[in-house]
């Protein structure tokens, strides 16, 4: 078929391209902006360049909560995603039982994200909660309010409730794919439980893995909801991790110049580490 | 390398079977002997797999006991039993190369390093593979995926069976002849003892020494191509085999006389008294057409002209009726059939009688 060149079509797109620039290119543009000035109110900006990119990139502040951000991540990633595999594999592949077990999977997913950090912030108080008082009745000093390692802790373990499930649910669609035969394959061919696991089990997870691994590390990097209602970056700013950083600084000392900075830095960064992290992995599929 | 002996055989996959159809496998007593090819044949859900598995030790028989050579291996797991299988779709290991993928089950078991390439080593000149051992088993074609999976069984020199399950499904048809007889040469070379199951009566007639044709869970009858053909021992057999199938009608027998309808026939052997449904089956390939009134009448349908022969599909008595003439012959007008009486079979209750000659 012949294709048909008509340059109005172009006019199709407007209302798309309309909606796109109003939700994100101008809001972007308008941070873009607000980085490379300066105001005292009134609506009066002054042009300042690269300043506040320099000032927060040289600044301990920032380098700390870019710190505590890595670590919460790579920390969260690594218990998520090796757990999230390992509850797949334990769940049953058919019958009445894998319906509860995903039915009780998808629960922590449903729970709106402020309510996480309400309910972990109650549930690890050391004199009322749950947790924190039994920890302390065993004779673990733990109060997430004074200790860094206790906070750290109650954060780390509120992530991994909450999210394990999302790796669990994509590890099992990956699982779910696998057809009976290989199983019965490897077992005639005299395969151990690891022999299986690593070379049917997670070639044939390989995809969702990547998928569950970008979202996790996206999803942890803009993480705010859940710190701000459990610990508030506190005790001191020993949890500050950058998103809860980039608030306080835009809106609690109304630092507009630095926040927006910041958040572009912010930006570029997770922009750079999925575009690594995708193209590595999707190396091995093109040879 | 080993014979097979299934005793008293039988499976269901109900826990508590009460009637005989609650069997997807009945009761079946046989021994496959030592290097010799069979296939499975029959129609899908027949339970040719179900066996298939009982043998490989995929599935544990809720009956009788399973033999390689002396020893019985009903409770033995698949790796124990020292067996290959070659199943529907090619299973390959996708992260590992050709020569990784043959090695794989040597190394499990801890074969010496040395002897794992010496044997993969001649596992892929034995294949045609050469070109593509050192390659990613993955973007393979399915027929070289397929050898791979045969590959896995071969490169493990004593195995006791090499089973097939539906080995040729997803490959192209040209390649499919191509890879049966590879098959067979490799059978004739190394003398394996081959089950290999199908739904399609080429490649049954074609790999085989001897064909199992099994109808409802049950093995309806065991024998050569040509006994398949000449004496089909249930009526089953006789459709199921052979392009047309049998031409089976309902008729009475008495002695070494048929009556079919109005007609009667002199049949070459001599006939007991028999009960219940009384049939006669006849291969298209042995009825004749005449001109001349001699035979039976019969109304022909349709003639299909398939090149090397034709099939004339007619209707007799209100049945379907075939047969098969050779290329050239004319189809005459008010045409009869006359029946070849020596080729003729005497079913009651759909299984073979044989008469005294």
């Amino acid at each position: 078929m012949e294709k048909i060149q008509n340059n109005k079509a172009w006019f199709m797109v407007l209302p798309v391209l309309l909606i796109v620039a109003l939700n994100a290119v101008v809001p972007l543009m308008t941070v873009v902006n607000y980085s490379v000035q300066d105001t005292f109110g009134n609506n009066v900006f002054f042009f300042e360049g690269t300043r506040w990119f320099n000032e927060v990139l040289a600044s301990d502040r920032f380098h700390g909560a870019l710190m505590r951000q890595f670590f919460f991540t790579f920390t969260i990633l690594a218990i998520e995603i090796p757990l999230g595999v390992a509850i797949a594999l334990a769940m049953p592949r058919s019958g009445f039982w894998a319906s509860v077990c995903l039915v009780l999977m998808a629960l922590p997913l449903l729970i709106p994200w402020n309510v996480v950090g309400a309910m972990w912030n109650i549930y690890a108080l050391p004199d009322i909660g749950l947790l924190g008082f039994g920890l302390n009745w065993l004779g673990i000093p733990f109060d997430y309010t004074q200790q860094p390692v206790s906070a750290w802790f109650t954060v780390i373990m509120m992530d991994v409730w909450h999210w394990t499930s999302l790796v669990v649910l994509l590890a099992y669609a990956g699982l779910q794919s696998i057809d009976e035969n290989y199983y019965r394959a490897a077992q005639i061919d005299g395969a151990s439980r690891w022999a299986v696991f690593r070379y049917i089990q997670l070639p044939k997870m390989k995809h969702v893995l990547t998928i569950a691994i970008l979202l996790r590390f996206m999803d942890s990097f803009m993480i705010y909801t859940e710190p701000f209602v459990l610990t508030g970056g506190g005790p001191g700013n020993t949890t500050t991790v950058l998103s809860i950083d980039l608030v306080k600084a835009a809106l609690g000392e109304f630092n507009l110049g630095i926040a927006s900075a910041m958040s572009i830095i912010y930006f570029l960064m997770t922009l750079l580490v999925c575009w690594l992290f995708y193209t590595i992995t999707m190396q091995g599929e093109k040879q | 390398m080993a014979q097979i002996t299934l005793d008293q055989l039988a499976h269901s996959y109900m826990p508590n079977p009460r009637s005989e159809a609650d069997f997807a496998l009945k009761q079946i007593d046989h021994v496959w002997e030592d290097g010799g090819a069979y296939a499975l044949l029959g129609p899908s859900g027949c339970g040719k797999t179900t066996l298939l598995n009982i043998i490989s030790g995929l599935l544990v028989p809720s009956r009788g006991r399973i033999l390689f050579d002396d020893q019985d291996v009903t409770a033995l797991a698949p790796e124990q039993r020292n067996i290959a299988q070659v199943f529907q779709f090619p299973v390959i290991y996708d992260t590992m190369t050709v020569a990784e993928n043959l090695a794989f089950p040597l190394a499990n078991r801890k074969v010496p390093k040395d002897e794992i390439e010496k044997r993969v080593k001649d596992t892929i000149a034995m294949l045609d593979l050469g070109d593509k051992a050192r390659r990613r088993a993955k973007g393979l074609t399915a027929d070289e995926k397929q050898k791979i999976s045969l590959g896995r069984g071969l490169v493990r020199y004593d195995v006791n069976a090499i089973l097939f399950d539906e080995p040729l499904t997803v490959i192209d048809p040209h390649m499919k002849w191509q890879l049966r007889t590879q098959l067979k040469e490799l059978h004739h070379k190394f003398g394996h003892t081959m089950i290999y199951v199908t739904h399609d009566q080429t490649e049954a007639l074609t790999f085989a020494d001897k064909v199992v044709v099994m109808y409802e869970g049950e093995v309806v009858q065991i024998g050569t191509p040509e006994e398949l053909f000449d004496e089909p021992a249930h009526t089953f057999v006789g459709y199921f085999i052979g392009s047309p199938g049998m031409n089976v009608l309902p008729c009475q027998v008495e002695g070494d006389r048929l009556r079919l309808g109005a007609q009667e026939l002199v049949l070459q052997r001599r006939y007991p008294q028999l009960e219940g449904t009384v049939e006669m089956g006849v291969r298209p390939e042995f009825v004749g057409l005449s001109a001349n009134g001699d035979g039976l009448p019969i109304t022909v349908s349709a003639v299909e002209d398939i090149g090397r022969f034709k099939i004339v599909r007619a209707r007799i008595e209100g049945r379907n009726f075939d047969a098969v003439l050779p290329e050239g012959t004319e189809v005459p007008a008010n045409a009869t059939a006359v029946i070849d009486p020596r080729r003729i079979n005497i079913y009651q209750d759909s299984h073979l009688v044989r008469g005294e000659a």
